[in-house]
């Protein structure tokens, strides 16, 4: 039964190195030239690391033909504009919607003229206006999907226990992952009789960041964890719950430190109110970090075989980049568990913090 | 820093806000609380379920030790009986002996008692034939007297004989 499972999450690592190798590879030839120099691959990766408004599996490098489908785009400006992404023509044309024109310039939708003029300030950043782009992006899909299979997944299991006090299937290995939320990262944090309440929203979190952590290693190219806005709206909501749930002990320990020298209380409110926003703010960047970090490493290891050619061969550079980088996703599959445990973790100590009872 | 804030996209921000929202909601409707419920409810059975056993088990440790105290008074008042019954055995059977040995010497005393009354009543019957012999005998004695003087002269020395030899 071990060996069994083991050959299942090895062949499982295989087709992530492998697919994820083929899509670079494949699309390792944009249409602008080959994807050869550190530079070019730099800017792939880059590219595979921002949001983008299609679904691009592969690109044929020869005629620069997209495969992959484009997504809608819905723009809030003065009235919601509503058209699919392959109006945007992967940015070569101008894209007009309601007496107003788009275009699309390094993944963002700018507002431009009937010509499509976008004007660059000193640092190359645009300074045309941007429209409030909530389109149905990649990482919107990844949210989407992870929430379906969320939805599907614990669905079920909770429909299974109308029938059974025992899981069956699926919910099997999702039954213990609940209780381990719950009884290692719910309750110790913050306490029997008060953890319930907020059992739903680390659930949510716990699984929501870790099945997106593991579809960013998919060779679908997800990189949703990795985007700095989901990210930032996570640990905000951890902030905004942190904050209502509060105790009176809390916000005393924020403004009015007890048991120190008045002189102390007054340097320390600074602290503690600059305490409140570096929490969140260092769950925002550690997972972003993490994710997008990982995303780059395991992406250069796999260009190896690209920048390695030369020195070492096609078959040289090859294996050793393969060998690289189905180490490094063994390791990312950890750290997809680790950075949504870490994160749900530290969201159920904070909440615990400002919930504890303090008797002096 | 620059490139993040640059990076930053608030439209992507606004969905991940929505969607996390309802998501919660959602899953939290459910998934969550029925989840939550049902494992609540069977940690509370399986809990009950071993104080249940654990209950059981106290209550047949209870019987056992009862069941013993019941055999042991059993045993001690069985034990009690017996002693009191060879008690009153003994008993019984020391006052049947002084009883029977009380009879024997009444009867014992009442024989001998009837024997000295037999004796004496006897003997006052010997001592009556002796007198009333003797009487004959003075009498036939006296006749043979009168008789022959020789004779009677033998004859009284032979009963004076006769006498002294008694």
């Amino acid at each position: 039964m071990l060996n069994r499972t083991t050959g299942i999450f090895l062949i499982f690592i295989l087709l992530l190195t492998t697919s994820s190798a083929f899509a670079l590879s494949g699309s390792s030839e944009e249409a602008a030239g080959q994807v050869d120099t550190p530079d070019e691959i730099n800017d792939y990766i880059r590219h595979h690391l921002q949001d983008s408004h299609y679904f691009t599996l592969w690109t044929n490098g020869k005629t620069g033909h997209h495969i992959g489908f484009p997504l809608p785009v819905i723009l809030i400006d003065e009235g919601l504009h509503f058209f699919m992404a392959s109006k945007f023509h992967h940015g070569e044309t101008v894209a007009e919607s309601k007496g107003k024109y788009y275009k699309l310039y390094h993944g963002k939708v700018y507002e431009t003229n009937s010509e499509g003029e976008i004007t660059l300030d000193d640092h190359n950043h645009p300074t045309n206006a941007k429209p409030l782009d909530i389109s149905i992006t990649k990482g919107v899909v990844g949210m989407l999907l992870a929430g379906l299979l969320l939805l599907l997944g614990f669905g079920s299991l909770a429909k299974n226990y109308k029938s059974s006090a025992l899981p069956k299937g699926i919910g099997r290995v999702l039954e213990p992952l609940v209780i381990y939320v719950r009884d290692e990262i719910a309750r110790p944090n913050i306490g029997a009789g008060k953890y319930e309440k907020y059992m739903p929203y680390l659930l949510t979190v716990f699984f929501y960041i870790w099945i997106l952590n593991l579809l960013g290693l998919t060779p679908l190219g997800f990189n949703v964890t990795g985007n700095i806005a989901i990210t930032a709206c996570l640990a905000i909501f951890t902030f905004i719950i942190v904050q209502f749930s509060g105790n009176k002990e809390y916000w005393k320990h924020i403004f009015w430190m007890p048991g120190v020298p008045v002189l102390m209380k007054i340097v320390l409110m600074p602290i503690e109110i600059l305490g409140m926003f570096t929490k969140p703010f260092a769950l925002m960047l550690r997972l972003f970090a993490n994710m997008t970090a990982g995303h780059f490493v395991v992406m250069s290891l796999i260009a190896l075989m690209v920048t390695m050619k030369s020195q070492f061969g096609a078959i040289g550079s090859s294996s050793m980049a393969f060998a690289l980088a189905f180490f490094i996703t063994i390791i990312e599959l950890l750290v997809a568990f680790l950075q949504a445990y870490i994160f749900t973790m530290l969201s159920a100590l904070f909440i615990g913090m400002a919930t504890e009872e303090h008797d002096h | 820093m620059e490139q993040l804030i640059n990076d930053f996209s608030p439209g992507l921000f606004a969905m991940q806000t929505f969607i996390l929202i309802v998501l919660i909601f959602l899953l939290s409707k459910v998934a969550w609380k029925p989840i939550m419920g049902a494992l609540k409810a069977r940690e509370g059975s399986i809990k009950d379920a071993l104080e249940a056993a654990e209950n059981a088990k106290e209550e047949m440790a209870r019987l056992q030790a009862d069941n013993q105290k019941l055999l042991q008074e059993a045993r001690m008042e069985r034990e009690q009986l017996l002693k009191e019954a060879t008690a009153i055995a003994n008993r019984i059977k020391e006052e049947a002996k002084t009883d029977a040995s009380k009879q024997a010497e009444k009867i014992i005393s009442d024989a001998k008692k009837a024997i000295d009354v037999e004796k004496n009543a006897a003997l006052a019957e010997v001592t009556t034939k002796v007198a009333e012999l003797s009487l004959e005998i003075a009498e036939k004695v006296i006749r043979k007297n009168l008789s022959d003087d020789k004779a009677s002269k033998d004859l009284v020395s032979t009963f004076v004989k006769d006498i002294k030899l008694n």
